[in-house]
């Protein structure tokens, strides 16, 4: 017994703690509770690798007209040419002997965004840190301080992202315009590319408009909806987007890396992006 | 009788307990709580059940049903396979006193650290006058019944005994949302309070309190997030943070 004594008392917390009703089982749930949880480590983890693998790429993120969305704004002098919309403020970076894949120099952001999104936190907190991996089954941690410590308490300035994102989504929605250029800069074209980025940055606006913050700075923060009719109507809109926020949460993740695998393909094979006109 | 059914019921105290075996006849389409009282007139007289309404209305009954909270007036016996046998148990984040009763006082303790409406000064009774749009809000949150399932679900509590000093729970961030939605009420320290005596900073937003929630409030969409942004215009906001200091004082809006 005497090994097992740390572990007891450990457990001797949550529904175990004195007092409570005594069941050995963490839960009793006989459904199967653990699939929601890793389906999403499994999406989530798959972005993450193949993100993360795009960006220390730092090659084929542009094939005119399209870019990236993990590549846009291009930021660096690194960047090939006549993908830097808002030109080149950052040198050759070498860190750790490899040049910074431009694609670094922005991630911070979309990332910071989804990080601290109320509906990914449900997200990674159920199925990552398994604070509680479903509802009413015990989670392994002896201490949880929630959202009130470092580097948590981060999550309480989501609204920064989302202002940062809108600008983000106004230079994707520029690129996607772009896109209405043929290889040779001519405009009144259209391509599969076009659509690729056009539902790319309405996915990402959708993205947005349903977001928590949004809902709060558009009317959520106000007592008197009678006072502000334009507001409370707004409210309202933004309220039923709200309501399917998560699945913009996961279309417009999927769609951006897809938007990227397509250029990137493009880019490898221009033929690829064929021009409906 | 429709069915035979095999069930696994909690029994026991606070000090010791354990789940007993019962085989007991089920009608077509009755509810768990039927059958906890069939057991309770031909098997076991003493067990001990909190109930009142059985219209899923007064918020007695909450239990775990196969390890899920529910109100069992709410919960139909044919929502379960022939062949399963049904697990039943007491709440199992408060303390339990008998069998299906448990102590759910914390609550009422939660309940009472939160100031009532504080309405402007000088308006009598029968004066106050309030747009529909204006309380459509706090409105959603009045069709709680206190069964407390959101409280006992709640993993910050329910997992972590001592935490249940420093966190009101689902419940009760709903009510300081309605308060501080609330178009007539002066306090003007709700979102600050909420944040720091009533633990708003605890919850992680995984939303298991709308889950089990029988009446279907939006606990986290509607309450908790919108005060986590109100807190978050108080308290974690650099910008308004400045305009509040120069303004003194929370804003009106
Ligand atoms: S959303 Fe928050 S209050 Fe609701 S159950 Fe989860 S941690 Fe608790
Ligand atoms: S909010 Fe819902 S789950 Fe919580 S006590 Fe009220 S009715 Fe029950
Ligand atoms: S982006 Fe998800 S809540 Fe703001
Ligand atoms: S007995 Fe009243 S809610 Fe179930």
């Amino acid at each position: 017994m005497q090994p097992r004594l740390g572990r007891l008392l450990l457990m001797a917390t949550g529904v175990f703690s004195q007092g409570r009703a005594k069941i050995s089982e963490r839960t009793l749930r006989t459904d199967k509770w653990w699939i929601q949880p890793l389906i999403t480590v499994g999406v989530l983890l798959s972005f993450i690798v193949y993100a993360t693998w795009r960006a220390f790429e730092g090659a084929h993120y542009y094939a005119e007209p399209l870019i990236s969305p993990f590549y846009s704004p291009c930021l660096s002098t690194t960047c090939v040419e006549g993908s830097s919309l808002l030109g080149t403020p950052f040198g050759h970076i070498v860190i750790f002997g490899m040049v910074l894949s431009p694609a670094f120099i922005i991630l911070i952001f979309p990332l910071g965004f989804r990080m601290t999104c109320y509906y990914y936190r449900k997200a990674y907190f159920r199925s990552f840190w398994m604070s509680p991996p479903a509802c009413a089954v015990a989670e392994p941690h002896a201490k949880y301080t929630g959202e009130t410590k470092a580097p948590l308490i981060v999550n309480n300035g989501h609204r920064y992202f989302f202002y940062i994102g809108l600008v983000f989504n106004t230079l994707l929605t520029i690129d996607a315009l772009l896109a209405f250029k043929n290889p040779q800069g001519q405009w009144g074209h259209m391509s599969i590319g076009t659509v690729v980025l056009l539902l790319n940055a309405t996915f990402l606006w959708g993205y947005s408009a349903s977001c928590h913050s949004c809902r709060h700075a558009i009317g959520g923060r106000l007592r008197h909806f009678s006072k502000h009719p334009f507001r409370y109507k707004a409210w309202t809109v933004v309220s039923r987007l709200n309501q399917k926020h998560q699945n913009f949460a996961w279309v417009s993740l999927i769609w951006v890396a897809f938007s990227d695998f397509f250029v990137r393909m493009v880019s490898l094979h221009p033929t690829w992006n064929k021009y409906f006109f | 009788m429709a069915r035979t059914l095999k069930l696994r019921i909690w029994r026991g105290d606070d000090k010791t307990g354990g789940l007993q075996d019962v085989t007991v006849e089920a009608n077509h389409g009755e509810v768990v709580l039927d059958i906890i009282h069939r057991v309770q007139a031909t098997q076991m007289g003493d067990l001990a059940v909190r109930w009142n309404c059985k219209a899923g209305k007064c918020g007695s009954c909450s239990m775990e049903i196969n390890g899920k909270p529910r109100l069992a007036c709410m919960t139909q016996v044919a929502a379960y396979p022939e062949d399963e046998t049904i697990t039943i148990t007491p709440l199992r984040a408060f303390p339990v006193i008998k069998d299906l009763v448990t102590d759910v006082s914390f609550n009422f303790k939660k309940a009472m650290e939160i100031p009532s409406l504080q309405m402007p000064e000088g308006l009598k009774p029968g004066e106050p006058r309030m747009q529909q749009v204006d309380v459509e809000r706090s409105q959603e949150f009045r069709k709680c019944i206190e069964c407390f399932l959101c409280q006992n679900t709640c993993h910050v509590i329910r997992d972590h005994e001592e935490n249940k000093k420093s966190f009101a729970g689902p419940r009760f961030f709903i009510r300081i949302a309605e308060l501080d939605m609330h178009p007539l009420d002066m306090l003007r320290n709700r979102k600050k309070t909420a944040q720091e005596e009533h633990g708003l900073g605890l919850c992680n937003i995984t939303k298991c309190c709308t889950e089990v929630c029988p009446e279907h409030i939006k606990i986290t969409d509607n309450a908790i997030i919108p005060m986590k942004e109100r807190v978050a215009d108080e308290k974690y906001d650099p910008i308004r943070w400045l305009g509040s200091k120069i303004r003194r004082r929370e804003e009106v809006l």
